[in-house]
């Protein structure tokens, strides 16, 4: 532990240990002393059984990435000791379940908890394995039982006394070992990116939410069917991602602000209304959370292997916005910007997340709340005749609802005269083509005031890291502490090319890192004139740790 | 008012006989009618697939929603979602509604979502110029089974009953009348509404003649009674040359899908706020 001020825990057992759980409330703990928090989840694609882990990081600064190497291992199986004792630091403290657990680690650290008979004694069910062991942890470290008491109680719906209990039971078994360093800052919300994706949908005026369930992003729908109530948003889970699509196109149509979320396959059967949101001009918010592929893949498991089908999705030629936020603060942002740009230019974004940032859980500064708000769309002024498809400078038309008693709004898959009557003209067909995408060029100067690229470490540096999505969090801070310099393309459509350039300004070495096995981010920057120089790729589900990106670069440096 | 403005510039395509022409007619005439009821015309939004049927939004002017091959089904439910107090009215083919699209015909079904649907059933496709669709007859010679269709057709009526439909009727391109009848009544049903009809591709696959020797109008039929709405339904499966009963099959009141939906408008500040208590209960 570097002075205390950082460290890492690892908590694991069992599917249906109520492991994740469990960790959340670790974090929510460490998050009252002062911590900023970082959560990667491990588990498998199943429901009970299988291991199951939350390796959660706690750091006085922000973070949003995590080690290898831990100081604390919490653990209610054998399976866990033997996967993870290699993570173990030298120092380090080991709360295990000892009715279960043979010891074979020379380390003098462990703390034996025989939880079954506790459970028996005490009468408890066995789901409350984990409370006993979070309150030895908080014995361990020396803090106040009122700290995880409260925890509880705010997280736990059910079996409230009950978990009190088993805590309280775990709490006055072991003794205090060592103190952790109460940093006195203020403690943050800590949530998901799906969460934050949510809120930043939210209060840029989203009215309904369409999901089928899929893994990463089901998330994103349960959290939106949860508060759908307190912000009057319709959340629909309909037969297949064909309808989901469809139904925000329709909802798009009566002129309310309208998202879906789904992974891979579910966007492959998204595409063929993708193109039709390109045609139509219907503004839609699709988040892509991505996760292993091909096909099934590891469907728990993350990766970043959708940019290039993201950014080619659909068929034929037409404007699309993509982003890739990198971290919770992004995540939100990023949200609000799309919902609100997508209504702008009457285009299809989509936010590229990943199971890494959609599912991890970070501290969310909620002071950039309020740099969110619903922008008003371009509206009708009703001063001349409506034309859904007028030809304007932008491309941009104006937008008008049903009803009206003024004007007939028809919209068309077909290629379409102004007024949206199907049409199979030359010159009109060049002229809509050309309407729908001089959008794209204005998009592009929109987006420069929105700060595209993020440019991290030393900023003069002239190695950089190119990376994307959630490695910002590894990459960046890897650059900070070996001195290169760190470039986050946020919007990868339509690309920044100029301040893509500007960002490589004196940049003699280019190393792209990606969680892909093809490096598509280096392929885009190719097609858009940029060398790069070297790729560190990572493709078997799992994300960077800090210490396997440092070992890696000092490879190809 | 006069029918005429419910016209457009469009240059109609449909080739002389088609079927099509008599549904064209027989809506606009039906939706002057609705607008003479007092439903004004703006509050009617008209929602089509691919195929020829589709072109129908192109020769009528009112709101319209021109989608895709076999998807009219969902933009027709979330337009009704969002703003309850419109008459959505979708057209697709039997290739469209029955074929590449029949999942979402089934759910809106199962939902009983207030829109009604009104398929263009002529048993063939017509604009891909010939193929079998699923309401083709055993043995159908299309371009794409030249040695005739080798699967037995499909009865949509009996699926959409035994999806949860609440308003089931069939009609044909040359008994207008009836048409018109079924068409008001379908709009008007508070529930999901199919109307089947039958209308002949003069090109592709004409049975003016099949259907006029065997067609008839329910009589003495209780459209409240599920059982008689089944036996009525299944008298005639697409395939053998029995007679084909025309009408009313089934009506049932039942609580619809957007009913569920209630929408209050938050304003940025209760947003905020709202957001606010959110996150702390994150903390």
């Amino acid at each position: 532990m570097q002075e205390n001020k950082e460290f890492s825990l690892l908590i694991g057992g069992k599917a249906g240990d109520g492991i994740d759980r469990a960790g959340l409330m670790l974090a929510r703990i460490l998050n009252r002393l002062g911590y900023r928090i970082y959560i990667l989840r491990d588990y498998p694609s199943l429901i009970r059984g299988g291991h199951t882990f939350s390796l959660i990081r706690a750091s006085k600064n922000s973070i949003s990435a995590h080690c290898d190497k831990i100081d604390f291992l919490l653990a209610l199986n054998q399976e866990t000791v033997n996967l993870h004792k290699h993570r173990l630091k030298d120092k380090c403290f080991f709360i295990y379940d000892s009715s279960q657990i043979n010891l074979d680690i020379s380390k003098e650290c462990g703390i034996g908890i025989p939880l079954e008979s506790i459970l028996k004694q005490e009468n408890l069910p066995s789901i409350m394995r984990n409370s006993i062991l979070l309150g030895a942890f908080c014995k361990v470290v020396s803090l106040d039982f009122n700290i995880l008491e409260e925890v509880l109680k705010k997280e736990i719906k059910y079996e409230l006394e009950l978990n009190l209990k088993a805590a309280k039971n775990g709490y006055e078994l072991v003794k205090e070992v060592i103190k952790l360093e109460d940093l006195k800052q203020e403690p943050l919300p800590i949530l998901t990116g799906n969460e934050a994706i949510g809120l930043g949908l939210i209060k840029a005026g989203l009215k309904s939410y369409i999901a089928y369930p899929m893994t990463p992003s089901s998330g994103l729908l349960h959290f939106l069917a949860e508060v759908s109530g307190d912000f009057s948003i319709k959340v629909i889970h309909p037969e297949n991602e064909i309808s989901v699509i469809l139904l925000a196109l329709g909802f798009s149509y009566t002129g309310e602000r309208s998202a879906v979320g789904t992974s891979g396959g579910g966007f492959c059967l998204m595409t063929e209304s993708l193109s039709l949101a390109g045609m139509a001009e219907l503004p839609v918010v699709i988040v892509l959370g991505q996760r292993t592929g091909p096909s099934t893949g590891l469907p728990t498991y993350t990766a970043q292997a959708d940019l290039l089908f993201a950014l080619n999705a659909g068929h034929g030629e037409f404007v699309r916005l993509i982003v890739a936020p990198g971290d919770i603060q992004e995540a939100y942002l990023w949200a609000g910007i799309s919902l609100n740009l997508a209504w702008k230019y009457q285009i299809p974004a989509i936010i590229l997340s990943d199971k890494t940032l959609s599912e991890g859980v970070y501290s969310f500064d909620y002071k950039i709340t309020d740099k969110i708000k619903e922008e008003k769309p371009l509206m009708w002024d009703k001063k001349t005749s409506y034309k859904r498809y007028l030809d304007t400078e932008s491309g941009v038309s104006f937008l008008e609802f049903v009803p009206s008693k003024e004007a007939v709004i028809k919209v068309n898959s077909y290629e379409h005269d102004e007024f949206g009557i199907t049409t199979e003209d030359p010159e009109i067909t060049t002229n809509m083509v050309n309407k729908r995408l001089r959008k794209g060029l204005y998009l592009l100067k929109d987006i420069e005031s929105y700060n595209p690229i993020n440019i991290f470490g030393d900023k003069k540096s002239p190695v950089a890291l190119i990376c994307w999505g959630s490695n910002k969090g590894v990459v960046s801070e890897v650059a900070s502490e070996l001195g290169l310099r760190a470039v986050q393309p946020v919007v990868l459509s339509p690309f920044p090319v100029d301040y893509f350039k500007a960002a490589l300004e004196g940049v003699k070495k280019t190393i792209v890192i990606e969680c892909n096995a093809t490096s598509q981010l280096s392929r885009l920057l190719n097609s858009c004139g940029f060398r790069i120089d070297q790729n560190i790729l990572k493709y078997n589900g799992r994300p960077f740790s800090l210490e396997e990106l440092k070992e890696l670069l000092k490879k190809v440096i | 008012m006069d029918i005429k403005d419910l016209g457009t510039y469009a240059v109609n395509t449909w080739c002389l006989g088609c079927g099509n022409f008599a549904i064209l007619n027989t809506i606009k005439s039906v939706l002057k009618n609705l607008k003479e009821d007092g439903i004004p015309l703006e509050n009617i939004v008209l929602v089509s697939g691919i195929g020829c049927h589709a072109k129908i939004v192109d020769y009528i002017n009112l709101n319209s929603f021109y989608s895709i091959h076999g998807r009219v089904v969902p933009v027709a439910e979330a337009i009704k979602i969002s703003k309850p107090d419109l008459k959505v009215i979708g057209f697709a083919g039997d290739g469209d509604a029955y074929g590449e699209g029949l999942e979402h015909l089934i759910f809106a079904a199962k939902r009983n979502i207030d829109i009604t649907m009104i398929i263009h059933n002529n048993r063939v496709y017509g604009l891909t110029t010939g193929q079998y669709t699923p309401t083709s007859p055993l043995g159908f010679k299309g371009r794409s089974t030249p040695y005739g269709v080798k699967e037995f057709p499909l009865n949509p009526l009996d699926v959409m009953l035994s999806s949860g439909a609440t308003f089931i009727a069939r009609g044909f391109s040359l008994n207008l009348e009836l048409l018109k009848r079924i068409f008001k009544e379908a709009i008007l049903h508070k529930g999901f509404s199919i109307v089947d009809v039958l209308q002949v591709c003069v090109t592709f696959y004409n049975m003016y003649d099949y259907y006029n020797k065997r067609v008839y109008e329910l009589k003495d039929h209780n459209s409240r009674d599920y059982n008689q709405a089944l036996n009525k339904i299944r008298e005639w499966d697409y395939n053998q040359d029995n007679k084909i009963p025309l009408g009313i099959f089934y009506k049932k009141d039942m609580p619809t899908y957007e009913e569920n939906f209630k929408f209050e408008y938050l304003d940025e500040k209760d947003r905020e706020e709202k957001i606010k208590n959110i996150l702390n209960k994150f903390i």
